[in-house]
């Protein structure tokens, strides 16, 4: 079901400021992957480009084989905030992307996603009523339901505690588990592109670029004790750092 | 009983402020006579249609206005001059144009209730949060759709405000409407009962034009609280 994402060449400026500087990089069909960089490097100006929410870039951006110009029903994107809509139930946001045709075909996919987030008690709820995790739930779901091949994640639990965090990153993987879409997830928490993602793709300063590649090796279920995962996070690190000495030095 | 007692003790004569039982007996009488009646149900129906039209056409326009930057360039400068104009302003030139009939009442009515809607929508939608209408372009909708699915429903509250608003703005001008060449309503009771110097027919108008602004306002604010229950302010907290 899930198609492979593949930028090229990657080039976005606002205005005189080039933001993305020719990026390269490839998610295969399934796989999870983490992007990490200095904040304000671009990393959300990826997604939001890579969602088709704006169109004025050079370079290419595909799904599968098709050419992203514009929103895209195979690519779903959750926000840092979960953005509900506070006069829809949570059930009805979880539909808000099957449009208004709620048959029994749509409700099931409501019910399966609100399922894959353990949400189903409060499908009735208003969303002054979540708590920030539950409402982040929500949005994971409302962008599960239209089961989209790729799904973009642009720091989707950075707002949350740590525990709660931690809950949401396990779901996620059960989430992902059972849609199995291809996943790239922007963060700025190393421990969680560590733990969630099968490669770690580090950005560069602006201008964007890709500094480095980490795979990460150990099978899921991971734990998040594995001194693997801790050796790693040290080297990403470290990595950071030396992508910043290197712009200080060169400025 | 201020009212009561002023009249009791002498501070007015009851020429000028009959007692209430006075009123009452005027009310009653009137409504003997079968005229309480036309004149509530001849207002009532100016002010629910010129509402009616009003509010339609503010909601349309002010959507269009609210979603669309051409239309705003558009319509807005003229739409701002047009809304500096007195009330009382319009009532010739509506006479002129529309006859004496109910036309230009009804215009009239649907003039004041038009602003206070349209202003509120207007400002209401500019105000809606970017963010939701972003969540709405990721799932691919269509202008149309962000309107009907996102800005409207967002934008709610603000319109209801303006609603509420225009429906005072209509019992308002009924009243100024009725006062011009009427034969019927409330506002031709208060004049006619000038030329005949009945206080207490005046009185038996007044208490039933409040009544009514009244009544609107509560069936309204009835309205927002039913339909704003997802709302998480201040004023919803102390409503649990």
């Amino acid at each position: 079901m899930s198609r492979r994402l593949a930028v090229t060449e990657l080039r976005k400026r606002y205005g005189e400021l080039p933001v993305i500087g020719g990026l390269d990089l490839e998610v295969a069909p399934s796989e999870i992957v983490a992007v990490v960089g200095p904040s304000g490097c671009g990393k959300s100006t990826l997604l939001r480009l890579a969602a088709g929410l704006d169109t004025h870039y050079r370079g290419e951006i595909r799904v599968g084989n098709e050419l992203v110009c514009g929103p895209h029903p195979a690519v779903g994107l959750v926000f840092q905030e979960p953005r509900l809509f506070p006069w829809l139930n949570v059930a009805d946001n979880v539909a808000f992307g099957l449009g208004e045709r709620h048959g029994a075909h749509a409700q099931a996919l409501v019910r399966d996603a609100l399922e894959a987030v353990e949400l189903t008690a409060f499908a009735g709820a208003l969303p002054k009523e979540l708590s920030g995790g539950m409402a982040q739930r929500v949005a994971l779901a409302r962008a599960l339901v239209t089961e989209p091949q790729v799904l973009l994640l642009d720091e989707p639990f950075s707002a949350l505690d740590a525990f709660t965090r931690m809950r949401l990153q396990d779901q996620l993987l059960a989430a992902w588990t059972r849609y199995r879409p291809t996943l790239l997830l922007v963060t700025h928490d190393l421990d969680e592109a560590v733990y969630l993602a099968d490669r770690v793709i580090l950005l560069s300063e602006r201008p964007a670029r890709v500094a480095d590649v980490i795979p990460v090796a150990p099978a899921r279920p991971r734990d998040r004790r594995d001194p693997t995962l801790a050796a790693l996070r040290v080297a990403l690190l470290e990595a950071l750092h030396l992508e910043r000495d290197a712009r200080l030095v060169t400025a | 009983m201020l009212w009561w007692g002023s009249v009791g003790l002498g501070v007015f004569e009851a020429y000028q402020l009959p007692p209430p039982p006075v009123v009452l007996d005027a009310a009653i009488g009137l409504w003997r006579r079968g005229l309480l009646q036309l004149d509530i149900l001849a207002t009532l129906a100016r002010v629910v249609e010129g509402f009616g039209i009003g509010a339609a056409v503010a909601v349309v326009l002010g959507t269009i206005v609210g979603v669309t930057r051409r239309s705003e360039e558009i319509f807005e400068p003229t739409l701002q001059a047009l809304r500096t104009v007195p009330t009382l302003a319009w009532a010739p030139l509506l006479l002129l144009w529309l006859g004496i009939d109910e036309a230009p009442k009804i215009t009239l009515v649907a003039i004041g209730a038009f602003f206070p809607v349209y202003v509120n929508l207007v400002a209401g939608i500019k105000g809606v949060d970017r963010k939701l209408v972003e969540v709405a372009r990721v799932f691919d909708l269509g202008g149309v759709d962000i309107a009907r699915r996102v800005v409207l429903p967002a934008s709610l509250p603000d319109l209801l405000t303006g609603l509420r608003l225009g429906a005072t703005q209509a019992w308002l001008f009924v009243v100024v409407a009725e006062f011009f060449g009427s034969s019927r309503g409330l506002g031709f009771r208060l004049t006619d009962s000038l030329q005949s110097s009945r206080v207490d027919l005046m009185i038996v108008a007044l208490v039933c034009l409040a009544a009514l602004g009244k009544v609107t306002d509560m069936l309204i604010r009835a309205i927002e609280t039913r339909a704003l229950r997802w709302r998480d302010t201040l004023g919803e907290r102390r409503l649990e």
